[in-house]
């Protein structure tokens, strides 16, 4: 949510695009233009060198703040001198790519790093960033496109920007910047063309792109109302009959396990909670009796699932029980959850009849509770 | 998935079809840039491209323009050909017959939505750029979300802003391109003469019109998204999954179907998805089990639902392959409150529907 506990914390506005090359730095400029010219003491704090001639052109005529120089491996790296932007103290700084990681070496690992040392220092950051580089759309942005994106910014930090502007441009007019060689260098456009940037990709991540920016938008309407105790009827969301739904909370609990799916699994529920606004939860159980009886390996990616979940302000619990299915069948009933989430986990035929499906068996004990089994679509594709 | 197997297109796609091949056999191409409320930068936008495009050698002129203009639009249009509009006693139109002589590749008409004068060719400003449509010649527009007609409505409870001049959406829909300009709800209201605010919500026009823009948000995914079920059709490719949700609530006589149904309509909302509804019917039913799935009908219909019944012997073969063809990223079931002779023999039909919704989420409801 918009951070309006601290007044002095800078703000943040993202200016989010579904590809490289619709235009969100020269818009980003453009406001920036118009910013400096209303009276704002704006600054240009990162801006790719290698940028587009028109996006260059937009920049001129707002102060830079020469960027660090970092060497590494015998070449000199750019990055944002993120000391040079505090001492020179603007009320606005513009930073280019906010899911950038920085070279080795930096002080921070990734620029979203950077940016948080600004809003600290109450300097407000305008950023970029495409729709592929948020956490929870991970998956989706796979199934879409097939391709894993790596460099993600977690959700707490969107949530954090005040504002969120969408930049669209139509994929024709993209592919034709892209032909033209305004986004990539020449020999990087025939394979952009048959990979990321295939037809349909394209009205895919769009798509995405428009509803995650009217959800964002629907967010922060509910932070406000809740702040200003503010009652209207939601226009976009008033039921023909005019009856004002007032529903008991929905609370989520995720099911976590070592099985490499749990990472998908809690994106999926974060994502859920977050359209429902609903309390989430996850819930690893244990079978041994202690936690250090687990097996290191197995350990290890539950702990690695925990943290995952903890980075998506997702309240995380431990517990034992000889029973993995009805420890946690049991949890969620004393907690009030009204819907668990397990991954649907493939097991072969001999495990089934042993009964080791865990998910399988939750959804037969959990009679009483909604259960969603969250589908591996990683999979489908990779079929 | 072989496009012998996808379903039936719709009539409203077909008639989009239909209009958007009428247009592209003369090559000419409707683009719409979509504002949310006056100051967003719509007329900006679209004078740029025009000016971008004249640069690269196409024939541009511009047939209306909106009547203030601020000195950065001015300095653009001036860089451009003006076909005059055609002045009549009760008012101005653009000068079809005037635009269809010069017949340029592209012209430009600020704003979409006007009323014509009586007594002119048509009777809507729409009706013209159709025929300048139908006669080769491309055109950019731009529109706000109050002047289309589904819209008004709403529009008008949130802001109190009337219209007389408005547009039908399914002309929007029948765009080739639409492009939404987004701005910061501050900088929109600062544009229009208000004071300068902190960025995000801060007051209550902002709120108002933060409502607005995330109206404008989704109504240009769902153009986005028509549009990308026609490339789909016509590429005969494997849908794509993912950006929109669809929920399928698989009704049976012995489930709690109106749980499924009342949850199926919230999450629509919330998610601004979309709704089924499927029945497999199978034989041996009871006169009574067959009332109660016509009254469970009735209630996914209300919830605004679409809704099908599905013939076959296997229905758990017949709910998947229905929810790939629709594209469903989530089938609610429950669990049944019966257990016939055929679930004892094949196993407890959830989990089968579980493991066989390979790629589809399953929300499991209790009886």
């Amino acid at each position: 949510m918009p951070a309006t506990d601290d007044a002095r914390r800078g703000n943040l506005k993202v200016y989010l695009g579904y590809a490289a090359g619709v235009g969100k730095t020269f818009q980003m400029l453009a406001d920036g233009h118009a910013a400096a010219q209303r009276g704002d003491d704006v600054v240009v704090a990162y801006f790719e060198p290698h940028a587009r001639p028109d996006t260059i052109g937009r920049a001129q005529g707002l102060e830079t703040v020469p960027h660090g120089k970092i060497e590494y491996r015998g070449k000199t790296f750019e990055e944002m001198d993120t000391e040079a932007v505090l001492q020179r103290r603007p009320s606005i700084a513009l930073v280019d790519e906010l899911a950038h990681t920085n070279i080795p070496g930096s002080a921070r690992t990734k620029r979203w790093e950077d940016v948080q040392v600004l809003l600290d220092a109450g300097i407000e950051v305008w950023t970029t960033m495409n729709v592929q580089h948020i956490e929870s759309l991970n998956d989706q942005i796979w199934q879409i496109t097939g391709i894993q994106v790596r460099e993600t910014v977690p959700d707490g930090i969107v949530r954090q920007a005040a504002e969120i502007v969408a930049v669209d441009v139509t994929p024709d007019a993209l592919l034709n910047r892209l032909k033209r060689g305004v986004v990539y260098k020449p020999e990087m456009v025939e394979k952009a063309l048959t990979g990321f940037f295939k037809g349909s990709n394209l009205g895919a991540l769009r798509e995405l792109t428009l509803r995650q920016a009217a959800h964002e938008v629907d967010l922060r309407q509910s932070a406000y109302d809740e702040t200003r105790a503010f009652q209207v009827p939601r226009i976009s969301e008033a039921r023909p009959s005019g009856a004002t739904d007032i529903q008991p909370k929905e609370r989520i609990l995720i099911h976590i396990t070592a099985d490499p799916s749990t990472a998908m699994l809690i994106r999926r529920g974060r994502r859920v909670a977050d359209y429902l606004h609903a309390d989430c939860t996850a819930l690893f159980v244990h079978g041994t009796p202690q936690l250090s009886q687990l097996p290191a390996e197995e350990r290890q990616a539950v702990e690695k699932h925990l943290r995952f979940a903890r980075s998506l302000q997702i309240e995380t619990r431990i517990l034992g029980g000889s029973d993995i299915a009805k420890t946690v069948v049991e949890f969620a009933r004393h907690n009030q959850v009204t819907q668990i989430f397990v991954a649907q986990s493939r097991t072969r035929l001999r495990e089934r009849l042993r009964g080791r499906n865990i998910s399988e068996h939750i959804v037969r004990l959990a009679q009483d509770l909604q259960v969603t089994v969250v589908a591996d679509r990683s999979r489908r594709q990779a079929s | 998935m072989r496009v012998s197997e996808l379903p039936r297109p719709s009539p409203e796609r077909l008639l989009r079809q239909a209009q958007a091949e009428e247009n592209k056999q003369w090559g000419a191409r409707l683009k719409i840039f979509l504002g949310y409320a006056p100051g967003v930068g719509k007329s900006y936008r679209m004078l740029d491209e025009a000016r971008r495009r004249r640069e690269r050698g196409e024939d541009v002129v511009v047939a209306a323009l909106q009547s203030q203009q601020s000195g950065d639009l001015q300095a653009l249009v001036q860089k451009l050909e003006l076909v005059p509009p055609l002045q009549t006693p009760k008012g101005q139109t653009i000068d079809v017959e005037a635009v269809l002589r010069r017949s340029p590749q592209v012209c430009v008409i600020d704003p979409l939505a006007a009323q014509n004068p009586t007594g002119s060719r048509n009777s809507h400003r729409w009706q013209d750029v159709q025929e300048l449509l139908r006669n080769g010649i491309s055109v950019l527009t731009s529109v706000n979300l109050l002047h289309v007609e589904e819209y008004k409505e709403k529009v008008q409870a949130i802001t109190g802003k009337d219209t007389t001049d408005t547009i039908p959406k399914s002309f929007l829909l029948a765009a080739d391109d639409i492009v939404i300009v987004d701005v910061p709800t501050d900088l929109c209201l600062w544009r229009l003469g208000e004071k300068l605010t902190p960025a995000g919500i801060s007051n209550f026009q902002e709120r108002q019109l933060s409502e607005l823009r995330e109206l404008a948000l989704l109504l240009t995914a769902e153009v986005v998204d028509a549009q990308l079920e026609s490339y789909v059709h016509a590429h005969g490719i494997e849908p794509v999954f993912g950006a929109h949700e669809r929920f399928l609530v698989c009704l049976t006589p012995h489930s709690n179907a109106p749980a499924m149904i009342e949850s199926g309509e919230r999450n629509k909302e919330r998610f601004q998805g979309e709704l089924y509804a499927v029945y497999v019917c199978e034989p041996g039913r009871s006169k009574r089990e067959r009332a109660t799935i016509r009254r469970y009908f009735g209630a996914a219909k209300k919830a605004g639902a679409a809704t099908e019944v599905l013939e076959s012997d296997d229905p758990i073969s017949a709910i998947v392959e229905y929810a790939r063809q629709k594209r469903i990223t989530q089938i609610f079931i429950g669990h049944s409150a019966q257990n016939t002779w055929r679930d004892r023999f094949f196993g407890d039909p959830v989990l089968r529907l579980i493991r066989a919704a390979e790629g589809i989420d399953v929300r499991v409801f209790p009886h």
